[in-house]
């Protein structure tokens, strides 16, 4: 075993042990990042490339490390989203919900503590989300939405860059269970 | 069956909310039909935080806005009060400006129109003590002052030089004790003598008799006795006249020091002017004198001709101030028809037969009166004193030279010439030690 994964690995139950957190912060903190995303980029453009409600819902999902409850927390945000959105509703849900899901599901087997692997996650989840929606957009609303690989990549950096400081705020608010 | 359910239980949980989802969606996209309930739910739970949100940033804004407007308001406040209290501080200069400008101009419009030839000056200092009557201005000796002249303001007298320093003069003024003028009434043509010390600012008008009319009210001009001032200039304004044991008391206001002292003029040479009408008071504002009356000749009482209305332009042709120059000049006229020089001779010869007729003006042969050695040693001639120019201080200048355009130029006030080349008549008595009418 290499050092890397022995770093990233499980491999004690220290590591597999679940957060709780308090439900006025398991309410607060989504419908905050849904705020911030409605309401930050009116006033300030240049940061509406921040998805904040999929950061939270991967923050969440690899904190609490049950599938269920990631994929439960996935879709009630996707649901607030897509309510707040011109979409149907069940695009953000359904994407977020596979999110939630796969992140909770990771984080049965990685220690995600490390911040090198909450990087990783922050930005595969981001480019997985928008593809996901891209292709969701096109096969279920038939929308000719062109998929900017670039685009998602770079934004893919810049939210991974802002989750490592994003989540070692949203550790404070945790209980261990 | 529950053995599947409990092992995939995360997966079918999966499942079951994505079928849901996709069941909603499938639903709005087959009904085109929203679902509003979910999304009534999901604004209206956003939207009233969203909604604190804006309140909060709003105020916070504005509150910050404000603030800072109000300093950018008071530093406005600030800026604008001290722009203020400079443009205060510089309309207050433009208008010192302004003022002077006027002054100024007001003097260069009387200079050219004075037949007088003048200098400005500036009253730079008044003399020390709390009871000095005098003042320093800024021309001196080197700008062609010299003790003696007369200092004028478009108003009327001030003064008269009483030392001519080289870059300064010291102006005695019209309320000191010592300063005395020749003066004539408006209407009644009466003459007295303006002297100061009766007050700060008021002078007296002396050697009026109680038979004598002044009015109060009445202007005052020069007469040209004193051969200080020319004559036709204001003087003063008779404000108080009471009855004395035999001459009258007449306080007088000088009009020269009325508005303020601050730019004058020193008449290096001076031009007798005619006294204006009774009816036409000096305004405050500079007054242009009436030109002085053409030349009168003394046998024919017809203006000379050739004789210009401007005595400065006329150079030509006697004209008389004074009684005594009238009579100056017929015995000068008496004595050339009869070869006779003034001066000359010891007492107990024969003088000229001044009973016959004056020849007229130019019978004479050769230069009128006497030469330069007429005025020597004897001094027995009334000779002109210095008439055309300061610089001929106690010399006698010819007759015909004199009298045609009789200026009068300043004498040395405190004493006569030390070779006693010539008198002055006796209206123009010299006083010693700086008095004002010598």
């Amino acid at each position: 075993m290499t050092d890397l994964s022995e770093h990233i690995l499980l491999d004690s139950p220290r590591r597999t042990r679940s957060f709780r957190y308090r439900p006025a912060v398991l309410i607060l903190i989504p419908l905050a990042a849904i705020l911030f995303q409605v309401y930050v980029p009116k006033f300030v453009p240049a940061l509406s490339y921040l998805d904040l409600p999929l950061l939270v819902t991967v923050y969440f999902s690899l904190m609490r490390r049950k599938p269920i409850t990631g994929s439960l927390i996935g879709a009630t945000i996707g649901l607030v989203q897509d309510s707040l959105s011109h979409q149907p509703l069940g695009m953000y849900g359904i994407v977020k919900t596979l999110v939630g899901y796969f992140s909770a599901s990771v984080s049965l087997r990685f220690d995600v503590d490390n911040f090198a692997l909450r990087f990783f996650l922050s930005l595969f989840f981001f480019v997985f989300h928008q593809f996901l929606y891209w292709v969701m957009s096109r096969a279920l609303l038939n929308q000719l939405v062109v998929f900017d690989y670039a685009q998602a990549g770079i934004f893919g950096l810049l939210n991974a860059i802002v989750s490592l400081p994003l989540f070692a705020v949203l550790d404070k608010l945790k209980e261990t269970a | 069956m529950d053995l599947l359910l409990s092992r995939f239980r995360n997966l079918t949980a999966l499942l079951v909310i994505i079928l849901a989802q996709l069941v909603l969606l499938a639903y709005q996209v087959k009904s085109r039909k929203d679902v509003p309930l979910i999304r009534v739910w999901a604004v209206t739970a956003v939207t009233p935080v969203a909604q604190v949100l804006e309140t909060v940033r709003s105020n916070t804004v504005r509150f910050f806005r404000n603030y800072f407007f109000l300093r950018d308001t008071q530093d406005e406040n600030r800026r604008l009060r001290e722009e203020l209290g400079q443009l205060k501080l510089q309309n207050q200069f433009l208008r010192t400006e302004l003022e002077t400008a006027d002054r100024v101009r007001a003097l260069t419009a009387f200079r050219e129109r004075t037949p007088s030839r003048t200098i400005a000056a500036r009253v730079i200092m008044s003399g020390t003590g709390a009871s000095a009557n005098a003042v320093f201005i800024d021309r001196g000796s080197t700008s062609g002052v010299v003790a003696g002249m007369a200092v004028i303001t478009p108003d009327g007298i001030v003064g008269m030089v009483l030392h001519a320093y080289p870059t300064a003069s010291q102006v005695l003024l019209v309320t000191d004790p010592g300063f005395a003028a020749g003066v004539i009434t408006q209407k009644g043509r009466i003459h007295g003598t303006l002297k100061g010390g009766a007050g700060r600012s008021t002078c007296m008008l002396d050697h009026v008799q109680n038979e004598e009319k002044v009015e109060v009210g009445e202007w005052l001009y020069t007469s040209g006795d004193d051969r200080i001032f020319p004559k036709g200039l204001p003087a003063g304004q008779v404000r108080a006249v009471r009855e004395g044991k035999r001459l009258k008391e007449i306080v007088v206001s000088p009009s020269g020091l009325q508005a303020g002292l601050e730019e004058v003029l020193v008449v290096v040479e001076g031009v007798h002017q005619e006294l204006p009408d009774a009816s036409v008071a000096p305004s405050s504002e500079f007054r242009i004198l009436q030109p002085p009356a053409p030349a009168v000749t003394e046998t024919t009482g017809q203006p000379e001709a050739g004789a210009p209305a401007a005595p400065q332009q006329a150079p030509s042709g006697p004209r008389y101030n004074t009684e005594a120059d009238r009579l100056r000049e017929k015995y000068q006229r008496i004595g050339e028809a009869q070869k006779h020089v003034f001066g000359e001779g010891l007492p107990g010869s024969k003088p000229p037969d001044f009973n016959m007729k004056a020849p007229p003006a130019g019978a004479t042969q050769g230069p009128a009166g006497a030469g330069p050695g007429a005025a020597g040693a004897g001094g027995a001639t009334p000779g002109t004193p210095q008439q055309t120019a300061p610089s001929g201080r106690g010399s006698v200048t010819p007759p015909a030279q004199t009298d045609a355009a009789k200026p009068v130029s300043p004498r040395p006030p405190a004493t006569a010439p030390a070779d006693g080349a010539a008198q002055p008549p006796a209206a123009s008595k010299p006083k010693p030690s700086g008095a004002a009418l010598p």
